[in-house]
């Protein structure tokens, strides 16, 4: 037993004792001759050797003899320090800590007797007054010796962080007396023993708030006194427990040092890194969390960051690149700044990467500034290191950082500049068991919501209410400065209310931010802010989502912490573009399609606002009213050469209704190589282009659905429902041109529509199926030459289909293209993979009918029998009548 | 479903509590404290079974309505639920009953394993069975109990 508590000694100074030791060597390489440097590491070994004698450890006596022998050449000037002995020092050291893991596992060491270290110890020790040819084998060390060209600018810079170390002047008695006084003012605490404190004190925060109600209603002069002071010290109390579970930062940045030198001489670069803010102190369980993505942030910058002593010369930097740790206080929260003077991050590479990998649209990587693309490696998947290393460049990484940090409540930004470096910014709060919550109310029942996730209070009264919120089917948006924020009721999202629908007379809009999306959540009333004890929820309420845990209010009551993301999942508010992995709840008629597109905005008939895309519209026309001819009882006018016939937005060919008597007719000429049909409309708006989050298909003929546009609700036209129900004959085939038929299997009623009205205007027969099994059921009563399906199916619908077709044999060579849904972009390595012909982003128009010619092309030189001749392309066929 | 040491033939003690004419009751180590009625918080989405949150000075307990656990049907409005504060490995959960009865020994000799032809869902929730003097004392698992779907 006392031999155990012994050893348990033992582990517990020695662990403190190498942590110190690492940093001192790194240190150390660069002053070698720092005396008072030297003497301390000396004597750690030293005394890790003596003791292991007593204790009986040998292996770790055995290597620590060997390292202490060469320590105390070099210290007696017998040999200068080459980085291979440090190397080698820095190695028996690491054996020591697995050894010491071992001891703590099982009480003894673990038997492995390290031959080859323990020879190439005592050989070094040997071998002592030759530092040059020690020198030639480190591979990593460039033709410059380290000591001489490191040695100046680090002393500055790392002079803060080493202060306790390298300022004692004699070295041996006078740091005996500085330990003992430390020894003598700081005692051990079993963390658990915090933790409990931590606890107690919260359950007296809340003591104290109920305290100070009561007190507020009985108007007692020396209770009120009391309780001022109760007040008082009780803030004093929680901020001083809160201190003991701080840790400043440099408890993790102290093994960085090390990380950095290894990897720097692994990846033959000079890397000086410095530190600053090391006291910056933290909560303890936030500093565990931090720790892994810390050093991976660091890992990454010397390895990708980080150039070459030769790149760097070129780029007329010095050959030692720096690595700038950097924290600090800011309102509540720690900033820590992890800043390299690097190579920056490459964004064409990025966005190249980016766009290979399908994790973002061509069109969408156009648009996005540096910034963003650099934002991008925080997506899961991602890495753009040339080679896979050991180090980093498997492509985990960086997205496990961004989850890892904002579990903690924490933040984290990319900021990078081309050639001069990149900055990694974590922004991270100071605890997490007492947080600043906005207590709000509905129906009665108290809520808080962390302040975290707040962006803003917006209150509408009167007929703001009417005139700010727009609904668009059951979906409330707020007009927040132009923007349209999604809205959600409180009340209904936690099923508490009774019903009666309809929007109040007063709105308190409390704007959300979850992941990276805004919503707004509609609540009865917004109290006020208060530092709430967050306490867990026991295991009854676990699969409740939308709560985060509870807390206990100033007068006694139990309130839930809503945890803003399930909240925001519940409601639906961001159900838009995040199909994956929650496919199966929603798959009705009304999903959405995401487009940036150019709209061309006009009025007709009874809709004030009606939007169709620019690429389908050949010109717009003034045709003066006594241009009008009639010829078959259609309107038409002479175009061109042509008779161009007009329809109404009904299809109907209403001349008369449209418009003043006197006035030119308004008219929107649809075209493509051989037909032309005008539109009249009443007024033309506006072309715009802008992102389009469409919803819900419509059911009014003429109508795909509806979109915001240029901040206002807009209704999408069909333009095939209007060609066609205006019969002139778009659609009508010549005989000898065999059409291709296609299939569309597509869940969303309303991208089946827009995609049905891009491929009847490209000339092909379109078919719909709503999922796999209507499409299977299609496929096999009619003939297709083509099926486009889209990849978000439910229950893999697109790779069911594709299996049933290839394992038929009359079906065999179909080709079947893969849609892409917005939200979730495969790869066109798995698509190609799953054997899908091709994949179609579903929003691009002109790529798809480019690709689908091209399929067609490629369908008739394959199977010659199948059709007779046909012109150009698919694209291009079609009826011939109109132009007679 | 462990049965008593019947080969020592040591005395067990149960807190008792009424549910509608059932007489049930809990080990006596099992329970924390007993407390009239109190103040809930109610938790919208959970299942009618939670019925709310309590503040336990300064701990958050779930208290579960026995009445729905134990399919019996609803309380009048006049009936006040009583607490009863068992331990569970995460903390404490309340389980809101009718009434309080006694705590009473009972001899292992009385101990029956639960009747077979017990109501399914009476029986997944009784451990067994004491035959006392004039009625019977229901053993409820608070293990099960206490585990919600």
């Amino acid at each position: 037993m006392e031999d155990n508590e012994l050893t348990k000694e033992f582990l517990i100074e020695t662990n403190e004792n190498l942590g110190r030791l690492d940093q001192e060597m790194v240190l150390l390489e660069k002053h070698p001759k720092d005396a008072t440097l030297l003497a301390s590491i000396f004597r750690v070994i030293h005394t890790l050797k003596g003791t292991c004698g007593f204790l009986n450890f040998s292996t770790i006596e055995g290597v620590t003899h060997h390292a202490e022998t060469i320590l105390g050449q070099v210290r007696n000037g017998e040999r200068d320090l080459t980085p291979e002995l440090v190397s080698l020092v820095l190695e028996s050291v690491d054996i020591v800590k697995a050894e010491l893991a071992a001891i703590e596992a099982t009480n003894r060491e673990s038997g492995v007797t390290y031959e080859d270290l323990v020879a190439r110890l005592s050989a070094a020790a040997e071998r002592k007054s030759a530092p040059a040819p020690a020198m030639a084998p480190a591979p990593a060390i460039v033709p410059t010796p380290p000591p001489v060209a490191t040695a100046p600018p680090p002393v500055e810079a790392a002079e803060p962080e080493t202060a306790p170390v390298a300022k004692q002047n004699d070295a041996d008695a006078n740091s005996a007396a500085k330990s003992g006084s430390v020894a003598d003012s700081t005692i051990r605490v079993d963390v658990g023993l915090l933790d409990k404190l931590m606890n107690l004190v919260g359950e007296l925060v809340l003591a104290r708030n109920q305290v100070l109600q009561f007190t507020s209603r009985l108007e007692d002069a020396s209770l009120t006194a009391t309780s001022q002071r109760l007040n008082l010290i009780t803030s004093e109390l929680q901020e001083g427990v809160m201190k003991t579970r701080m840790q400043p930062i440099g408890v993790v940045w102290n093994k960085l040092p090390r990380v950095v030198r290894d990897l720097s001489s692994q990846c033959g670069k000079q890397i000086q890194l410095e530190m600053d803010g090391a006291e910056t102190e933290l909560d303890k369980t936030i500093i565990e969390a931090i720790k892994d993505p810390l050093t991976h942030i660091v890992r990454n910058a010397c390895d990708h960051g980080i150039e070459g002593p030769e790149a760097r010369m070129r780029a007329g930097k010095p050959a030692q690149g720096r690595l700038m740790l950097r924290a600090f206080h800011e309102g509540g929260n720690v900033n820590i700044e992890i800043a390299d003077d690097g190579n920056g991050i490459d964004g064409q590479r990025v966005k190249a990467k980016a766009l290979s990998q399908g994790i973002i649209r061509e069109d969408q990587a156009e648009r996005m500034t540096e910034r963003e693309l650099a934002n991008l490696v925080f997506l899961p998947g991602f890495s753009t290191a040339k080679e896979i290393t050991s180090i980093s460049g498997r492509g985990v990484g960086m997205d496990v950082v961004k989850t890892n940090i904002e579990k903690i409540g924490g933040m984290v930004d990319v900021l990078s500049r081309r050639g001069a470096g990149t900055t990694i910014r974590i922004k991270i709060p100071l605890t997490l068991a007492i947080i600043p919550g906005l207590v709000v109310s509905v129906r009665q029942e108290r809520f808080v919501i962390p302040q975290t996730s707040l962006l803003e209070l917006v209150r509408l009264e009167g007929e703001d209410t009417q005139r700010l919120i727009e609904w668009i089917g059951n979906a409330p948006l707020y007009r927040r400065r132009g923007n349209l924020l999604p809205l959600a009721f409180l009340d209904r999202v936690l099923q508490l209310d009774d019903g009666s629908g309809g929007v109040p007379d007063v709105l308190n809009i409390v704007v959300l931010q979850a992941e990276d999306r805004q919503f707004g959540l509609v609540v009865d009333r917004v109290n006020d802010t208060q530092e709430i004890v967050v306490k867990p929820l026991g295991k009854q309420m676990k699969g409740i989502s939308g709560y985060a845990g509870a807390t206990i209010m100033g007068d006694g009551h139990v309130a839930l912490i809503l945890d803003v993301m399930g909240i925001a999942q519940r409601s639906g508010v961001l159900a838009e573009g995040r199909t994956s992995g929650r496919g199966d709840d929603k798959s009705s008629g009304d999903a959405i399609v995401d487009a940036r597109n150019s709209m061309l905005l006009f009025r007709a008939g009874s809709f004030e606002r009606l939007a169709v895309p620019l690429a389908l519209v050949a010109r717009l026309e003034e045709i003066p009213r006594e241009r009008l001819e009639y010829a078959a009882g259609r309107p038409v006018v002479q175009y061109r050469g042509q008779l161009l016939p007009l329809v109404g937005l009904d299809g109907q060919s209403g001349v008369d209704s449209v418009g003043d008597a006197d006035a030119p007719v308004q008219v929107i000429v649809f075209a493509d190589a051989d037909n032309r049909i005008g539109m009249i409309v009443d007024e033309i708006v506006d072309i715009v282009e802008e992102e389009i989050h469409i919803r819900r298909g419509s059911t009014r003929p003429g109508i795909l659905g509806s979109a915001v546009i240029g901040n206002q609700v807009t209704d999408v036209l069909d333009l095939q429902a209007v060609i066609s129900a205006g019969d002139v004959g778009w659609f009508e085939k010549t005989k000898d041109v065999r059409v291709l038929r296609v299939l569309i299997a597509e869940s969303s009623a309303f991208g089946r529509g827009l995609l049905r009205s891009s491929l009847e205007m490209g000339g092909y027969a379109v078919s719909e199926a709503a999922d796999a099994a209507d499409a299977l059921a299609k496929l096999s009563a009619t003939r297709f030459d083509l099926v486009l399906a889209a990849l978000d199916l439910p229950n893999d619908g697109a790779i069911r289909i594709l299996e049933s077709v290839r394992g038929q044999p009359e079906t065999e060579h179909l080709p079947i293209v893969a849609m892409q849904p917005v939200s979730h972009i495969d790869s066109p390595a798995r698509i190609a993979h799953h054997g899908f012909a091709a994949s179609l982003s579903r929003l691009d128009r002109e790529g798809m009918l480019r690709s689908l010619g091209q399929l067609a092309k490629s369908l008739d030189n394959e199977q010659p029998a199948v059709s007779g001749s046909r012109g150009n392309s698919a694209l291009y066929q079609g009826s011939k009548r109109m132009d007679n | 479903m462990t049965a008593p040491d019947t080969t020592t033939g040591l005395n067990r003690q149960f807190a008792t509590f009424f549910m509608r004419d059932l007489f049930f009751g809990i080990e006596v180590h099992k329970v924390q404290e007993v407390l009239r009625s109190q103040e809930m918080t109610r938790v919208p989405l959970a299942p009618a079974v939670l019925r709310g949150l309590i503040n336990l000075r300064g701990q958050i307990v779930a208290a579960i309505d026995m009445r729905q656990r134990l399919s019996l049907g609803p309380r009048t409005a006049d009936q006040e639920p009583m607490n009863m504060i068992v331990r569970a490995e995460d903390g404490a959960v309340s389980l809101l009953v009718d009434e309080i009865g006694d705590v009473i020994d009972v001899v292992s000799e009385s101990y029956e394993p639960v009747p077979e032809t017990m109501a399914p869902h009476l029986k997944q929730l009784v451990e067994g069975v004491y035959k006392l003097d004039g009625r019977l004392l229901l053993v409820l698992d608070t293990e099960r109990t206490l585990q919600l779907q």
